[in-house]
């Protein structure tokens, strides 16, 4: 892991020269993450991967944040195999506009892992080669792991909402 | 009727003819006819289900695409709305092969959140029932990959040690699979009074059946047809793709995390990272070949080296406390109440934890908001990740290949779909 | 109040009723009584034949879903050996099974595909539910998971998560008795199903 110095430097950097794209940082428990603005994320996964080592991307996951606002949120996990390092990139967008750019072209694992935010959460990644739900069926409406969608999938019918029972309790 | 063709107007969207065009523009114009071909989801080759569209020419793979979801179960949407302690048996019945491992990421994960210190003999322990997991999930790869070239009687070999390891498992915690013998702080209970000759009798045999199983299959000339050249991938590809585990090994990348970055007392013991020189399909079968004996050698190097010790953090907010203190000390009745009803409570904050799981990275990323309950918790699974690369890795091959090369990248469609 | 007579149809529950407690008090005789007999015993002895001969040669169908499998890999493998059964001729082909083990949970994905597997395997086909996903959505109670009972008629349920080797042979041994004692098993009847007997080219539907 970087420490807290290295990661100052890592965001400094960053913020020299992709302006605007360092939104804050943190370490906790000895883990650095960088918050960046979420129209700069290729170019911030790009930098890190020249400048700083960062060659591989091991995870591409989504979060929703709700109630904060931005609730989604997206995080790339990077690491350095040489030097053992990793470091989290984060970004958030709102559900109002969920549009991220996607970084298959650059990074190839991202492809399926960003299916999976899409699906879950309902994050639209532009130039994603082929954005469709990977585990969820093709046609299912909803985005299953926003906070507020019901863990059932569909409401828990008590008396006062029984009108719109689908019929098959009956 | 109008929803069901809108879905066949979205699987159609998977279009495939540009590479007809791709193709005939390779020989010149001359033109061929491709065939997609659905394999799965039920099929024979037993990785689970797993459905592969496959364009064809004749016998050779030109383009494939590999739809999951089949056993999504919801899991980590599940785990948001228990408290941490009961999401452990939750996220160990995602990979299900591999179910130590998945109690280890998380419990790492919120270990770390807590800043929760492990004693060193849980450590230990936990250890020996990761390597002796590792074992396990090695076997059943090779019994159902001999089984899916042909080699069935395999099946019935590597299945035998499975047992004398479920046993083992039995002997500690009480069930053979989804143990839930990781708990947040160590582990459930310390190891019994025999467990300790039964797993060295164990590990006495093993590299001898580890032996036999090599020299029915390792010079086997159907078995070397079938795997050696075939379907090779590139280290760079590999890496580009997030490929980690026995497959990125298999192409000549040393990495491994409990070298690495070792975790729970992994840099206590000494063991040798078996490495591929081709990246071919003979390459990861004997490297997961070679793993076994190394697992073994771990294990034995664990018992020797067991420390005395409590088994589970002496920090009664976050470990249950032993079961005798109850009829006596207050306090401890209230830490078992407080435990059971709530749960601990976890600091706010985020944590990725990643470990070395018989297929590759395995992280666990845990968000917690302050209360008892985890607000994410993702698992980053390898043979997710890993099965992107079967594409570029059977471009160009007959089906059989394509066969042999799934069952070589041991996909687990538990911790795919999750 | 008039008195009207309807005809008992024969066959019809009532009818039968009449003649069991005909055939109680001793008044059946002669063809009635052979008939009867032959109608109320459920199986002849080359019926019992042929039942024997199914349950010790099932050939269940690879259905392996998620972690149930790898312990009904164990059922197939020697220490808990299916093949003293007769049933380890695992098939791969729904069309040549006759028992579905749904080893694993349902998902809202897999649950049609599980069903059009189901439909096309052939008469007389049986299903074991094994583990509690399957039968009951088990650890998971959430949008992802159907209970196959939602879908298709299932004979036994094998409970556990995974369950032992020993307790799915527990559950095979029973499905084994039951097919032994009533291959048919009445299963039409249960699930409201009728309609669904196969109909052979040129004949009409039966029932419609």
């Amino acid at each position: 892991m970087p420490d807290q110095v290295g990661l100052e430097l890592i965001a400094g950097q960053l913020a020299s020269r992709i302006p605007g794209a360092v939104v804050g940082t943190t370490f906790f428990r000895n883990r650095a993450t960088v918050e960046i603005a979420p129209g700069t994320v290729r170019a911030v996964l790009a930098d890190l991967r020249a400048e700083h080592g960062y060659r591989a991307l091991m995870s591409v996951h989504g979060v929703d944040y709700y109630p904060q606002e931005p609730r989604l949120g997206v995080h790339y996990e990077l690491l350095d195999m040489e030097r053992v390092d990793r470091l989290t990139v984060k970004l958030r967008v709102s559900i109002a506009e969920p549009s991220v750019e996607s970084v298959t072209p650059d990074w190839p694992t991202a492809d399926h892992q960003e299916r999976e935010v899409y699906d879950m959460f309902g994050v639209q990644f532009d130039g994603h080669p082929d954005l469709r739900r990977i585990l969820m069926p093709e046609d299912y409406e909803g985005h299953p792991q926003r906070r507020d969608f019901p863990i059932g999938g569909e409401p828990v019918l008590f008396t006062h909402n029984d009108a719109t029972s689908p019929g098959w309790t009956r | 009727m109008s929803t069901r063709s809108s879905y066949r107007a979205l699987e159609e969207s998977i279009t495939l003819s540009p590479l007809e065009e791709q193709i005939a523009a390779q020989r010149g114009g001359e033109t061929t006819e491709l065939l997609t071909l659905n394999i799965g989801p039920h099929h024979p080759a037993t990785h689970g289900v797993l459905r592969l569209l496959v364009t064809l020419e004749g016998e050779i793979v030109r383009e494939l695409k590999p739809i999951v979801g089949y056993v999504h179960t919801g899991i980590e949407k599940t785990a948001e709305q228990k408290a941490y302690w009961k999401v452990i048996p939750v996220v160990e019945r995602m990979d299900y092969l591999s179910y130590y491992f998945n109690a280890m990421a998380f419990c790492g994960a919120v270990e770390t959140l807590l800043e929760c210190e492990v004693p060193k003999r849980a450590q230990y322990l936990r250890v020996i029932h990761l390597e002796l997991n590792r074992i396990m999930s090695h076997l059943v790869w090779l019994g159902t990959s001999a089984l899916d070239l042909g080699a069935i009687s395999m099946f019935w070999y590597c299945f035998r040690e499975r047992e004398t390891i479920l046993d083992l498992f039995e002997f500690s915690s009480g069930q053979r699979m989804h143990t839930r013998y990781f708990q947040v702080g160590g582990v459930m209970e310390d190891i019994p009074h025999g467990f300790e000759a039964k797993l060295r009798e164990f590990c006495a045999i093993m590299p001898g059946r580890a032996d036999q199983y090599a020299d029915l299959l390792r010079r086997n000339e159907i078995l070397l047809q079938r795997l050696r050249g075939v379907c090779p991938l590139d280290e760079a590809t590999l890496l580009g793709l997030g490929v980690t585990g026995p497959l990125l090994r298999a192409a000549g990348n040393p990495w491994d995390l409990r070298k690495a970055a070792p975790y729970t007392s992994y840099e206590d013991f000494e063991f040798k990272i078996p490495v591929g020189t081709v990246g071919d399909n003979y390459d990861r079968f004997a490297v997961r070949l070679a793993e076994i004996y190394e697992s073994v050698k771990i294990i034995e190097q664990a018992l020797d080296g067991l420390p005395e010790g409590p088994h589970i953090t002496a920090d009664r907010k976050i470990a249950l406390p032993p079961r005798h203190e109850l009829a006596t000390s207050m306090e401890a009745l209230i830490h078992h109440f407080k435990l059971v009803t709530e749960g601990f409570r976890v600091p706010p904050g985020e944590v990725y934890y990643p470990i070395e799981s018989p297929r590759g990275e395995l992280g666990c990323f845990v968000r917690s908001d302050g209360s008892s309950k985890p607000a994410r918790v993702h698992m980053r699974d390898p043979s997710f990740v890993n099965l992107q690369a079967t594409a570029p890795m059977v471009r160009g091959s007959y089906i059989a290949d394509l066969i042999a090369t799934l069952a070589m990248l041991d996909p687990i469609l538990g911790g795919i779909d999750r | 109040m008039a008195l009207t007579r309807e005809p008992i149809e024969p066959g019809s529950f009532r009818s039968r009723q009449l003649l069991a407690r005909d055939l109680l008090r001793g008044d059946l005789e002669g063809l009635e009584l052979e008939r009867h007999v032959e109608q109320s015993l459920l199986l002849t002895t080359l019926d019992k034949a042929v039942a024997w001969g199914r349950s010790n040669s099932i050939y269940p169908a690879t259905f392996g879903l998620a972690c149930c499998a790898i312990e009904m890999m164990s059922v197939v493998a020697a220490r808990v050996d299916i093949a003293r059964f007769g049933w380890e001729a695992f098939r791969a082909s729904p069309r040549q099974a006759d028992l579905l083990i749904l080893s694993g949970r349902v998902s809202i994905k897999m649950a049609p595909v599980v069903r059009r597997i189901y439909d096309q395997m052939l008469e007389p086909k049986w299903a074991i539910a094994m583990g509690a996903c399957s039968s009951s959505m088990g650890v998971f109670n959430n949008y992802a998971i159907v209970p196959a009972d939602k879908f298709m008629p299932i004979d036994v349920h094998v409970p556990g998560c995974p369950p032992r080797p020993e307790a799915l042979m527990h559950g095979i041994l029973k499905l084994r008795k039951m097919i032994q004692d009533d291959p048919e098993m009445g299963w039409r009847q249960r699930y409201d199903a009728e309609g669904t007997e196969e109909v052979l080219p040129g004949a009409e539907p039966a029932g419609a």
